[in-house]
């Protein structure tokens, strides 16, 4: 909720709309896919309008829906008044705003438009789902403004096969090209094969390795489905008698691809359970690559006590939500989940603040490296922006490791604390994105958004804090996972600092 | 410190208690390798014996140990008082106490009845193993708690201190000058603000904070680095005053662990291993009524908690030994409540067949586990958890669910709370009272936990920081006046019980060291 901003045109009627053409000087059409909480942000976004129409799955779900949703985010705005105790002028902002955001300037730059569209042309931004982006990608044409999810080929990083294929190439390009020591920073993910296309290299690795657990995935489902640990070759052999007919059948479609993968044995533990931290990474260029990093997050606990000895319990060692919502004594409410501070604050405890430092500089490290090894392969788009969910483990020496990656992280919410943290986050990811065109462009932080990356590394200070006693501070990367997220101060400051940057 | 402050018989009793310690025999044992050094002169043995000790590092140890006992043991005003002065000096609330003790009692022997349980038996062989095996995993199935309830809440136990009386004051229904503005009707002396600004003078507004003034987004040039610095000579010279001294503006997070086991004189050994290890033990041996109490109470709080529910089988590695400690038993010599007796079946009231029911004589009450939960996120292990926090309950928290005139027990606390918000906030003290919503009645439970579970984890921490920094917990009140100001201008606006109660309802997103600046300082 920007209530920073002022929308004076919000009571004008309809009629006072001005054609289409620049945004800037009337409301956002927007359309969405899902029906969770990025719906309600985008309904709460003074002067956003959606666009009806029937690109719209399921109109009858979507004329229930809105009701619904409409309830629950002017419940949660009650909700907050009540707690914060500013019980002020906001109401529900849910239902339409069909007024203009005013703004200073408008941007002059993007070309006239014609009156009249249709089909894709008819909204500014567009929250897709990954199928229909694949369908309509190569015959829809964008205008300069129009801002859709999804880049073209998301699945280079997120399907778990491709990953390890494009990190592995990255690393041996940076080996040959910097040396071996450079090649070590991309240690960030286990010995990984891919079924069954590697399986030969896959055996002779584990034989190797004798009575070490090895971990198959799916190569291209979500949410943990088809996990599971094994620990002898046979286990192996078993499943792929079952999975694979031989080829030479030709009604069998195509056998499914799995990566296997070394199983993390010393996962770091808390209070006896295994968890996985959620990390945001917004990514709205490829070329040249800019990254930023969301500061919440939580991390997930798995609902029972770890240990190596009952490795066909898959609920032990999955922490994602979906495999734990069917374990016997799964209680929703609990939610099993921390926010990424209380994290770091129970880490920082533990370890001190250095040791905390140089894991979460880890991570950032791995968003890099792996946006990096897909940064020549994404068909870069600058309509595109793509919001990624890292799955990240500790390992009892606090080193991250890479899980995975997915390209449409869950945006349902399981309580009240994880509604805000993921209403912040995309409100805040449009803010970044910045449609209403409200900022000047050169922010490193906007709400809960720090910027991490920009054709380099960005640091904290911008160098007028030339007090530093010692060199060694100058370089604070700006990364602040886990740190104190007062997005809406951060934003009421960076609203009125732009607007007085743009009138002068 | 052998100054003439401390009567012969209180030093005497400071020997006795040193005699007796494990620190006696090593003193010793160290002062021998001393004197076995071949530099060593003769003529100067004593001198000789007393530098070595100096330079290894004993003489801090006996330090610290003489003052962990001046801390635990109250000075003594008249030569030799009667042992139920040390408890209470005032004698009605003294019976008050006895009076509150026999009704838990009471309710606990009727669940006893009703469901037909003991009040303890022994463990089946197999139930042992069982449990042995399971005892870093506890939480996982416990016993049937769906019969069981808890023995009282902070509620009841409010009920009680309102109705609180002192005979000596010229008691009529009518309010009369005597009669006091709030629902705590014991008169007792507390400090004014004036006072608590002077004690807490560390904490003034021009004072950084850690906490406050070592946040992320601060540079760390500011404070952090020279803070931290600071605290790393503090906590390499293992002296309790002085790290106690330094928690007053707030210990950073990665040295609080340390910091705070300085302050309380703890050093876990293999004696304190063994200690522990016999606890659990008896925990496996014998099972109590009293362990389904505690298991409930887990259930109910901790692990329905988002931040501690992480921690549930902590919990019970720590309370499950805890009901067994009988080193806990010493501290009622100076609180005013006793432990209750339990008489071997068919040989009730015969005292030679009394024993004390649970072993610790503490019989716990909802909430009583998040005493323990905020320190989970401190120590690793759970035996450094577990002394910390015993320590921390017979030093501090156990007044804060007895009845007595002490400062700081739960009625001078929950006076000095209505003292400080009917002075600093009239006008507010007089709305709530007005509709009918005595602040008391939403800022007691607070008290009692003294915050915990109600504020989120790393603000519970800073808080207790300074309890154990001064050594007093008349922060908690102070917090609880300072909340009631800074929501002012919505109470000001609730007409019920309920809509205070809601708007007093989550604490989660507060800042306490701002808030306590604001009101002991600020105006």
């Amino acid at each position: 909720m920007s209530k920073g901003t002022k929308v004076p045109g919000y009571m004008q009627g309809k009629g006072s709309r001005n054609p289409r053409g620049i945004i800037g000087d009337r409301e956002i059409r927007y359309k969405c896919s899902l029906q969770n909480t990025i719906l309600d942000v985008l309904r709460g976004r003074p002067g956003w309008q959606e666009v009806p129409g029937q690109n719209n799955i399921q109109p009858n779900v979507n004329q229930a829906n809105p009701k619904q949703a409409g309830q629950q985010s002017t419940g949660q705005q009650q909700a907050n008044t009540g707690k914060s105790g500013s019980g002020s002028t906001t109401q529900g902002t849910t239902s339409g705003y069909k007024g203009s955001v005013r703004n200073p300037q408008g941007p002059g730059t993007q070309s006239a438009v014609p009156t009249r569209l249709q089909g894709d042309g008819d909204w500014d931004f567009y929250w897709c789902d990954r199928e229909w982006l694949a369908q309509n990608y190569d015959t829809m044409f964008l205008y300069e403004h129009q801002k859709i999810l999804h880049f073209r080929n998301h699945y280079e990083l997120t399907r778990k096969n491709l990953m390890v294929k494009n990190l592995k190439r990255l690393k041996k390009q940076t080996e040959r090209e910097l040396g071996k020591a450079e090649g070590q920073s991309f240690e960030f993910f286990p010995t990984t094969y891919e079924l069954p296309s590697e399986y030969h290299i896959f055996v002779e690795e584990f034989k190797k390795n004798p009575g070490i657990i090895w971990i198959m995935k799916p190569a291209a489902r979500a949410q943990g489905r088809g996990i599971f640990l094994f620990r002898r070759l046979k286990d192996i052999t078993d499943w792929k008698k079952g999975e694979y007919q031989p080829l030479s059948d030709p009604n069998r479609e195509v056998p499914e691809t799995y990566v296997v993968q070394r199983y993390i044995e010393n996962p770091y533990l808390i209070g006896g359970r295994k968890f996985d931290v959620r990390v945001y990474v917004l990514v709205v260029s490829y070329n040249p690559l800019k990254v930023w990093l969301y500061r919440s997050g939580f991390a997930r606990f798995s609902n029972t006590r770890f240990s190596l000895d009952s490795i066909e319990d898959t609920y032990v060692h999955l922490t994602n939500v979906a495999i734990q919502k069917n374990a016997p004594d799964y209680d929703p409410d609990k939610g099993c989940k921390w926010s990424t501070q209380q994290l770091r604050k129970y880490l920082s405890a533990k370890h001190g603040v250095e040791a905390v430092k140089k894991a979460f500089k880890g991570i950032d490290n791995i968003i890099i490296k792996s946006l990096q090894s897909v940064q020549k392969i994404i068909i870069n788009d600058k309509h595109c922006f793509e919001m990624y969910g890292y799955d990240v483990l500790f390992d009892s020496d606090l080193k991250p490791w890479l899980i995975e990656i997915n390209a449409s992280p869950s945006l349902t919410a399981s309580g009240k604390e994880d509604y805000d943290l993921k209403f912040g986050l995309l409100n805040d990811l449009l803010n970044v994105l910045d449609l209403e065109n409200r900022l000047t462009g050169k922010e490193k932080r906007v709400g809960g958004w720090d910027l991490l990356w920009e054709d380099g590394p960005i640091l904290a200070d911008d160098g007028n804090m030339e007090c530093a006693p010692n060199g060694t501070t100058a370089s604070i990367p700006n990364s602040f996972l886990g740190c104190h997220n007062e997005r809406k101060r951060q934003l009421r400051e960076l609203y009125t600092a732009a607007q007085s940057i743009k009138k002068s | 410190m052998g100054d003439s402050n401390y009567s012969k018989a209180y030093i005497q009793a400071l020997i006795d208690e040193l005699k007796t310690s494990k620190i006696y025999t090593d003193l010793q044992c160290a002062a021998q390798v001393d004197l076995a050094k071949p530099t060593l002169r003769l003529s100067e043995l004593k001198k000789g014996v007393l530098n070595g000790l100096v330079n290894s590092g004993w003489d801090r140890k006996l330090r610290n140990a003489i003052y962990r006992f001046l801390q635990t043991n109250p000075k003594l005003q008249a030569p030799t008082p009667p042992p139920e002065h040390l408890k209470e000096p005032l004698v009605y609330l003294r019976k008050a106490q006895q009076s509150w003790e026999k009704r838990i009692l009471k309710s606990l022997n009727s669940m006893c009845t009703e469901l037909n349980i003991p009040l303890a038996r022994k463990r089946p062989e197999k139930d042992q193993k069982e449990w042995a095996q399971k005892w870093t995993e506890l939480g996982i199935d416990g016993p049937d708690l769906s019969q069981i309830r808890p023995v009282y809440a902070p509620k009841d136990f409010l009920e009680v201190i309102i109705g609180l009386q002192n005979p000596n004051y010229h008691g009529s229904d009518t309010p009369g000058f005597y009669h006091l503005w709030g629902i705590v009707q014991v008169p007792l002396k507390v400090k004014d603000i004036d006072e608590l600004r002077l004690q807490y003078s560390d904490m003034s507004i021009n004072q950084c904070q850690s906490g406050i003034d070592d946040a992320q987004d601060i540079p760390s040039e500011l404070f952090e680095q020279e803070r931290v610095k600071l605290g790393k000579k503090v906590i390499s010279a293992n002296h309790g005053p002085l790290a106690q001294e330094f928690s007053k503006k707030g210990c950073p997070t990665s040295m609080r662990a340390t910091l705070w086991c300085q302050i309380l004189a703890i050093e876990v050994d293999e004696i304190d291993i063994l200690y522990y290890e016999q606890l659990k033990t008896n925990v496996l041996q014998h099972e109590l009524l009293v362990d389904s109490l505690l298991y409930k109470d887990v259930k109910l709080t901790a692990t329905n908690d988002d931040q501690y529910f992480v921690f549930e089988d902590f919990l019970y590695q720590v309370l499950l030994p805890f009901s067994r400690d009988t080193h806990v038993l010493k501290h009622f010599d100076y609180n005013s409540a006793s432990p209750p007796k339990s008489y071997i079946r068919g040989r009730l009231g015969m005292e030679e067949f009394a024993v004390n029911y649970p072993p610790n004589g503490v019989i716990p009450f909802h909430g009583f586990a998040m005493y323990v939960a905020p320190m989970c996120f401190l120590f690793k292990e759970t035996i450094t958890l577990y002394y910390v926090f015993r320590e921390m309950y017979i030093r501090y928290f156990f007044r804060l669910h007895s009845i007595s005139s002490h400062p700081q027990g739960i009625v001078g606390l929950s006076l000095l709370f209505e003292s400080l918000l009917q002075t600093h906030e009239p006008d507010l003290f007089f709305h709530l009272k007005s509709v009918g919503c005595h602040p008391l009645k939403v800022a007691f439970k607070w008290l009692v936990r003294a915050f915990s579970g109600y504020l989120s984890s790393d603000q519970v921490l800073l808080l207790w920081d300074r309890i154990l920094a001064y050594n007093s917990m008349e922060i908690l009140a102070v917090l609880a006046v300072a909340i009631f100001s800074f929501r002012k201008t919505n109470l000001m606006k609730v007409q019920s019980y309920n809509a205070a109660e809601a708007v007093l309802a989550d604490l989660t997103t507060l800042q306490v060291i701002p808030l306590i600046q604001l009101s002991l300082f600020s105006k």
